[in-house]
């Protein structure tokens, strides 16, 4: 399983940078998102998997088989680490959010200063557009 | 001695005070500390060399060693004395402007630096000083900083000298290398060893280079005459005086160690003399006073670089004496330049004239200081010459190097009598060119200058006149300085008349031809000028320009490279730059860590692959998803399995935060979708596949990672401490919670306040009126005045159901937070929760009938939180513990079970969770619907 769920975060993490090289402005936040689920389960697998043995004492207190529970510090590490994401994800769509309203562009290309964009300069274009725009029925 | 140099330092900071308290007399009154010195330094010659040391930063060898030897106290009654005399003519001179404060400050600041390179007996010190005499000398020409060729003259000096100074430092490490020492004197006693190394040659040329460009050697020249733009006293002190020195001062001083090697003796006097005839020629073109001036003080170097080459006592002599003479003659003929400047307002030698009958005391000074330059019987430049001469009969193969020497002295001449004779003396004037301070209407001279003006060169021709007559005054400190240099006594005798010997006779040739020169000016001078002007483009100083234009074109480009505005380039480099130094560490530690796990490897079930299986499929189709939500519904796939992951292997705390979480980023998300743009394809499909190869590469890194690490799990003893304690020390039996809030509380209460901000931050950001929304609603829906009735289009299952599963879900919150210490559960899934409660409510009915529900607002429930979690942590300390420490009530309460500062804390981070996901959540909300 730790083969398995090392291809599985491979996999997240090589998703989450190819959106963060897109162009367009949303994808940039999906790319977050799944770059956190990757790093989370890197953590995850650095206290060995242990299926079936939460670190919860029995209840007449004692320890239990306190020696081969599942680590409990890498699951503290990561539920701190999810809490504190969903709170810089909030913040990322609010402040995307505000962006595309007052700046009104997509296209991340664009987004070069903050003196107002008046024209696009094109003439430093790294590559030719090829823009497809969604149709209607496609993309509610 | 140390005393003084810092005293001068706290003189300089404080000069710009004193010369607002005292006016006219500053310059008078500052120019007592450098008296101060050269008294002192005189009553040192009498006694033996003084040597004091103090530790600095022992661990670098910086030693504060001072010693003061023959050599240092030449050039220190040269450096303190004409200071005395800058500081009262910079006085009159700069008197009326604004920056004369700054002047005294820096000049006595230069003072002190130049005075603490002659002393010094550390190699760093000695750097130390030396670069400080750059910068000085930068400030100093960039003065009047309003002049853009001010400013580009001030910029070419410090570029020079500052790259001869650290070819000089690395000269001086090599030798601390060798010699083991820092210390000069170990330096001059281990010439043997030195001279024996493979590094000699080294460091013969990297000290060339720092004394080169200091003194203004070819190619480095340049920069002198261009520090013209300075002031007339900083050229006098700076620029002929002293600074230029301090190259051939290292030199001197360096001479046992290095002196022995050919490349010495060869090298050194060819630089010399060629600086000394390019000079000399380049001198022929010039017109300016303080130009003419300026050629001959670089020639006057290099005249003295080719004594310290010859390497022998005779031209040791001849270099302590040129060294005197030209100090005192030249600073005298600059001041007397700057006197005829301010009085007539021209320096231009071609209309200078007749100026004798209205000053004549300037006049009477400047006729020694030209005629000692020129090497007229009986003045001190005369006894420098021919010992010059003297020290050039005394090697063989010499009849260039005579030549040579003949042709630039003769040229010298001439120059001489340019400055110093012409401009009082010639009949037929071309004046008035502009009003001086001094003239009439018509530009007549009224009267001479304040004694300000003429009483420093005075002293100093008067100095050179005595000297001259009566050469004994000065044998004992010339001995004992030649002495220093070669390191090794002997007797020296300084005699005016030296008998009618060929060196007398090559004198007078040199008079002739020089004479023969000086009337030749009115066809030299536009001819050379003609010519210069052509060569100009093959010499160093267009070199010099043309490099800084390359440097700054080199600098824009890769600036235009590397931060070219565009966010997916940084990306890109951080990425790629992240991925090769990953596979570099990978490669380097490769074979000893990437084994397979060595566990044996539990037997795989069926729903773990599957769920993988789920898990990449989702990520995949999310890159190639067209719509924004099939990317939530895809994101949300991903996050429930993942959930189920850390469910299956042992974290229910874990999984259910990760339920709670992944359903309030989908809600987020549909909340603010409608005010995101639709997504679209722009990228051409070289860039993407670029993209794509960049991103596997870091997967792989990343898979590479992952199985680094779980094949070489690491032994901790934190686990083991943290499950055998949970119950005894902390009282609980789930052991990740009493990790995040008792044992690592303050990692928990950084995150609540984390939380906190990112709140804060949205509701910031929230409550900017944009003055321009250019952004059209990609759904044209129209608005309505309720979220759920757009979403929902009608459906009634929803409300209703929503009313009667809000308050169980918030008694489950509840639950989940009290069963949170001893079973799966906790503050943070359990806020989480309750805000899911309450964000159902606020879809199904409105945000705002969800708000009204909320006995107190988001916002203050999040900061009341964080203010219990806080007090809940500080607590102990009113009772003496230590931050943090858990105290609990002794007996469990029958519900809420054992109750202590832990719990309040988890209560806290209940409340605070609460408050910011509501205060996000709904805030948005609210946007939409009031849309």
């Amino acid at each position: 399983m730790s083969v398995l769920l090392a291809i599985t975060a491979g996999v997240l993490f090589a998703a989450g940078l190819y959106m963060m090289l897109r162009r367009s402005l949303v994808k940039i936040l999906v790319g977050l998102l799944l770059l956190s689920y990757a790093v989370n389960l890197l953590l995850f697998s650095s206290g060995t998997l242990t299926p079936g043995l939460p670190p919860i004492l029995p209840s007449d207190g004692g320890l239990g088989l306190a020696a081969s529970y599942a680590d409990p510090v890498p699951q503290a590490l990561i539920l701190t680490a999810i809490v504190i994401s969903f709170g810089l994800t909030a913040f990322a769509v609010v402040l995307l959010r505000q962006t595309y309203q007052t700046i009104g562009v997509d296209d991340l290309d664009e987004l070069r200063n903050t003196d107002g964009l008046s024209e696009p300069d094109h003439s430093l274009d790294l590559d030719e557009e090829i823009i497809e725009r969604c149709e209607e029925e496609e993309c509610p | 001695m140390l005393i003084w140099i810092g005293a001068g330092f706290v003189l300089a900071l404080f000069a710009p005070w004193i010369h607002q308290l005292l006016k006219e007399k500053t310059g008078w009154i500052l120019g007592l500390f450098p008296a101060g010195i050269f008294f002192y330094l005189l009553a040192q010659s009498r006694l033996p060399s003084l040597t004091i040391s103090h530790p600095w930063i022992p661990s670098l060898g910086l030693e504060l060693s001072i010693r003061l030897d023959g050599l240092a106290l030449l050039m220190g009654l040269l450096v303190s004395g004409i200071g005395a005399l800058i500081l009262v003519y910079g006085g009159a001179y700069l008197h009326g402007h604004p920056y004369l404060g700054r002047f005294y400050a820096k000049i006595l600041l230069f003072m002190s630096a130049m005075l603490g390179v002659v002393v010094s007996d550390n190699g760093l010190l000695l750097f130390i000083f030396w670069e400080l005499t750059s910068i000085s000398s930068f400030l100093l020409i960039g003065f009047e900083h309003e002049q853009p060729s001010a400013r580009a003259a001030a910029w070419q000096a410090l570029l020079v000298t500052g790259g001869g100074g650290l070819a000089m430092l690395a000269g001086f490490i090599m030798l601390s290398q060798i010699t083991g020492s820092w210390s000069i004197q170990v330096w001059l006693n281990s010439a043997a060893l030195v001279q024996s190394s493979p590094m000699a040659g080294a460091i013969f040329w990297l000290i060339l280079a720092g004394a080169a460009t200091k003194s203004a050697q070819f190619p480095f020249h340049f920069w002198l005459p261009n520090a013209m733009a300075a002031p007339t006293p900083v050229s006098a002190y700076l620029h002929s005086a002293t600074m230029v020195k301090a190259g051939v001062y290292l030199l001197a001083r360096l001479l046992p160690v290095l002196g022995g090697l050919v490349i010495w003796k060869t090298v050194l006097p060819v630089l010399g003399m060629v600086t000394f005839l390019a000079s000399m020629f380049l001198m022929l073109a010039q017109h300016d006073l303080k130009r003419i001036l300026a050629y001959s003080t670089t020639g006057a170097l290099g005249l003295m670089v080719v004594l310290i080459g010859l390497c022998n006592k005779i031209a040791v002599e001849a270099f302590v004496v040129f060294l005197l003479a030209h100090g005192l003659y030249k600073g005298a003929l600059f001041l007397v330049a700057g006197g005829i400047d301010h009085a007539v307002g021209s320096r231009d030698v071609r209309k200078l004239g007749n100026l004798a009958r209205t000053m004549p005391i300037t006049a009477a000074t400047s006729i020694p200081a030209a005629l000692s330059m020129a090497g007229v019987i009986p003045f001190l430049g005369f006894i420098g010459k021919e010992l010059v001469y003297e020290s050039g009969l005394s090697i063989g193969n010499n009849m260039i190097l005579m030549v040579a020497l003949i042709l630039a002295n003769a040229i010298m001449v001439a120059g001489a009598l340019w400055v110093g004779w012409l401009p009082f003396f010639r009949r037929k004037a071309q004046l008035p060119v502009e009003h001086g301070p001094s003239t009439d209407e018509v530009g007549n001279l009224l009267h001479e200058n304040s004694p300000g003006f003429w009483l420093p060169p005075v002293l100093l021709s008067i100095l050179t006149i005595g000297f001259g007559v009566i050469p004994r005054m000065i044998q004992p400190l010339m001995g004992s300085a030649a002495q220093s240099i070669l390191n090794e006594s002997f007797s020296f005798k300084l005699s005016l008349w030296h008998g009618f010997n060929p060196a007398l006779f090559l004198s007078i040739i040199t008079l002739v031809f020089g004479v023969f020169i000086y009337f030749a000016y009115g066809w030299l001078e536009p001819h050379m000028q003609h010519l210069f002007y052509r060569l100009r483009r093959f010499g160093p100083s267009e070199g010099y320009d043309r490099a800084i234009d390359h440097l700054k074109r080199l600098a824009a480009w890769q600036t235009r490279l590397i931060q070219s505005g565009y966010l997916r380039r940084y990306v890109l480099m951080i990425v790629v730059s992240t991925v090769l130094l990953s596979a570099i560490a990978f490669l380097a530690v490769a074979p000893s860590l990437m084994k397979l796990p060595s566990r044996q490897p539990e037997p795989l079930r069926f729903y773990d692959v599957i769920l993988v299986g789920i898990i990449i499929t989702a990520a995949i189709l999310v890159l190639r998803a067209r719509s924004r939500l099939a990317t939530i519904a895809l994101l949300g796939t991903i996050g429930y399995s993942i959930a189920l992951i850390y469910l299956f292997y042992s974290a229910p705390d874990l999984a259910m935060v990760q339920f709670a979480i992944e359903t309030l980023t989908v809600i987020l998300f549909v909340v603010v979708i409608s005010r995101l743009p639709k997504f679209t394809r722009i990228s051409s499909t070289p860039k993407r596949a670029l993209d794509i190869l960049v991103a596997v590469m870091g997967g792989i890194v990343m898979t590479l990672l992952m199985l680094m690490i779980t094949s070489n799990p690491a032994d901790s003893q934190l686990a083991s401490y943290y499950l055998a304690n949970a119950y005894p020390a902390a009282n609980g039996r789930n052991v990740v919670n009493v990790t995040l809030v008792d044992f690592r509380g303050l990692d928990t209460l950084g995150e609540i306040s984390v939380l906190v901000i990112a709140a804060l931050g949205v509701l910031a950001l929230l409550s900017l009126r944009s003055s321009h929304s250019s952004a059209p609603s990609p759904d044209n829906l129209p608005p309505s005045g309720k979220l759920g009735s757009r979403l929902i289009h009608g459906s009634i299952i929803l409300p209703v159901a929503a009313r009667y599963l809000m308050p169980l879900l918030l008694v489950f919150s509840v639950f989940l937070l009290l069963r949170g210490h001893n079973e799966a559960g906790g503050g943070f899934v359990g806020g989480l929760v309750a805000a899911a409660a309450f964000m159902l409510y606020g879809i199904a009915v409105s945000p705002q009938a969800a708000l009204r529900l909320l006995p107190i607002q988001p916002r203050i429930l999040m900061t009341l939180g964080l203010l219990i979690s806080a007090i809940s942590v500080s607590l102990p300390l009113f009772f003496g513990l230590p931050l943090m420490t858990g105290m609990w009530l002794s007996n469990p309460l029958p519900v809420l079970g054992k109750l202590g500062t832990p719990v309040l804390f988890d209560f806290g981070v209940y409340l605070a969770v609460i408050g910011v996901t509501l205060l996000i959540l709904l805030s948005l909300a609210r946007e939409e619907v009031q849309k």
